[in-house]
């Protein structure tokens, strides 16, 4: 067996060339990040010379560090803002739209269903557009700013939960519903007292997806935003990548970064307890796949 | 739960479009009607002192001025629009094969091979998700300057003098950045479909003496191709509408795309129509290959259930 020929005539043999592309592929995708994460903290104002480790852009400089430079951390509290915002709305509206379309029949229903694929895959600018149209042509609640936003980033996560709760309720089916029903409980209180609780790791999976997802997003809330106090991260690094970035724009989206890694952090510990026990619950879920 | 008959007691008519229909109504309000504003926009008119788009809400007088101009500048011999159409197509077609490239045997390792390690691995991949997409091109920003890490690198230590400005209206840098920052949403969905695959079927083949490649060949591809295509359009579309990949890392009319000629006339006075235009030709575009989604997605749940 350790002869080169019988390891290559040996048809078990581990593929070691996919192995290599795939380490590789770790290696190109997560470096740039990690050089971006290491160079705010450089002492100087080069972001590809290393000048000595110093905390100067976080809150040292004065002038341009994220804590003294009222824009920076502007962009930052405004973009965890719109993502708790828009969570708070997708969740519930999203999983009562599941629940509803996994069990209503009819023409109605299978056309929301469409709705919710369609929004899915459809290219973000299409709906971008179309909502900034709305905001400058007519007078609506849809004005451009905070409210805008979160009124497109909503109902551009929609599909998230309706998706990723639907998948969850097909390897549950009826039966407890149907048990609940039958010791006397109503429908609604089966499926608050019973379905919901069942439900409750997809649920908490989709939020963190969403919230991930909207405090990444940039078309929606580009078009969408009002003025400067209304422009998240995404935005702030659009604005200035190009044009007079110093390693305060690095150490910008680093936290912003460390604040998604917190909730993802937190995010799974608390599904990992929700579905404690439980065979089919595994990571897959909570990466979005469904 | 392919039974659809109608069950004993447990839920009323009422329920189920009482808990669906505020989504619905969400849905239809914010997602399909604007859809309309954007054509009454297009097939509208402009005023021609403000510069403003004036909306015509009524299609009997629809008037096709401002979608023939763009039409004129697309096929006509003032072909103004067309060569960022083209380009379009060859960036996304490129963009994507390049993804598929890489995605499918990184997919195909951790789902087959990578044995203890693939919960580490699988977090690895997922990892991209967690970080901004503008994180990512700006990394990229930052190791593209002249002076970056990327020509120290190539320059090998002062071995050769390496001066390639990447950030200056290069196609490969666009189609790289393309690449780079839609890969992980190939692999996941990729990984998936493979990791769902039986492997008892594999080991059948390779039973019934099929080389490692046959195998490949005739089970594992053909058990992975409608996964393939979810996964190709899950990167395809969202690429079609992508312009700030183009704006970082060119910033060059030069490599403009279709999301650039959007983004460019969306807040200039007078060509909102212009934009609705490209928007359309992007739902146009969409569609055709949305049929195939649902089909594959309503297959799947057939699958599932």
């Amino acid at each position: 067996m350790s002869s080169p020929l019988s390891w290559w005539r040996n048809p078990w043999r581990r593929p070691w060339i996919l192995g290599v592309v795939t380490v590789g592929y770790l290696a190109w995708s997560l470096l740039p990040v990690l050089v971006a994460v290491l160079f705010s903290f450089n002492a100087g104002r080069s972001r590809v010379t290393w000048q000595g480790f110093s905390m100067r852009w976080y809150y040292g400089d004065p002038l341009r560090s994220v804590w003294h430079d009222s824009s920076l951390h502007t962009a930052l509290t405004h973009t965890l803002w719109l993502g708790v915002l828009a969570t708070a709305i997708t969740i519930p509206l999203g999983v009562a739209m599941a629940l509803g379309l996994d069990r209503w029949r009819g023409r109605v229903p299978a056309g929301a269903n469409l709705a919710v694929l369609v929004s899915f895959v459809l290219p973000e600018i299409l709906m971008a557009v179309s909502l900034l149209f709305v905001a400058t042509v007519l007078v609506t609640p849809l004005q451009l700013g905070t409210s805008g936003q979160v009124i497109g980033l909503v109902t551009y996560q929609l599909s998230y939960p309706v998706v990723i709760v639907r998948a969850r309720l097909l390897t549950i089916g009826r039966d407890y519903e149907e048990a609940a029903v039958d010791l006397g409980a109503s429908p609604f209180g089966a499926v608050w007292r019973v379905l919901l609780k069942m439900l409750f790791p997809a649920i908490f999976a989709s939020a963190v997806l969403v919230f991930a997802d909207v405090i990444d997003d940039f078309i929606i809330v580009r078009y969408l935003s009002g003025d400067s106090s209304t422009e998240p991260v995404s935005v702030k690094v659009y604005n200035t990548a190009r044009a007079a970035p110093t390693p305060a724009l690095n150490a910008l989206t680093t936290l912003l970064l460390v604040a998604s890694l917190v909730a993802v952090t937190v995010g799974f510990l608390a599904y990992r307890w929700f579905t404690r026990g439980e065979k089919g619950a595994t990571l897959d879920v909570f990466a979005g796949e469904a | 739960m392919a039974d659809s008959e109608p069950r004993r007691g447990v839920g009323h008519r009422w329920l189920w479009p009482t808990l669906a229909l505020p989504g619905t109504i969400w849905l239809l309000v914010i997602f399909v009607v604007p859809l309309y504003v954007v054509l009454a926009i297009l097939f509208g008119g402009v005023d021609p002192i403000l510069r403003q788009p004036v909306p015509v809400w009524d299609p009997r007088s629809w008037d096709f001025t401002q979608f023939d101009f763009v039409m004129g500048r697309i096929f006509g011999s003032d072909a103004y629009f067309r060569p960022a159409l083209i380009r379009t197509v060859l960036y996304v077609a490129a963009a994507s094969f390049l993804c598929l490239l890489i995605a499918y045997p990184v997919a195909y390792f951790t789902a087959r091979f990578a044995g203890r390690w693939k919960g580490v691995l699988l977090a690895a991949l997922i990892a991209p998700f967690w970080i901004s997409y503008m994180m990512r091109m700006l990394a990229w920003v930052n190791l593209l300057q002249t002076n970056g890490l990327v020509n120290k690198t190539l320059s090998a230590g002062g071995l050769f003098d390496v001066h390639v400005a990447w950030l200056q209206g290069h196609g490969t840098t666009v189609v790289l950045g393309l690449v780079y920052g839609y890969v992980p949403y190939m692999i996941l969905p990729l990984f998936a479909g493979l990791d769902r695959a039986p492997v008892s079927m594999l080991e059948a083949a390779r039973d019934l003496g099929a080389s490692r490649w046959e195998t490949f060949r005739r089970v594992t591809w053909p058990l992975s191709r409608s996964a393939v295509v979810v996964s190709l359009l899950l990167t395809t579309l969202p690429m079609l509408g992508d312009y700030f990949t183009n704006d970082l890392l060119s910033g060059s009319p030069s490599t403009s795309m279709i999301g650039n000629l959007i983004n460019n006339s969306v807040l200039t006075p007078g060509q909102t129509g212009q934009a609705g235009a490209f928007v359309l030709i992007i739902l146009v575009v969409s569609v055709l290959p949305m049929f195939f989604y649902v089909r594959s997605t309503r297959y799947g749940d057939e699958v599932a259930s």
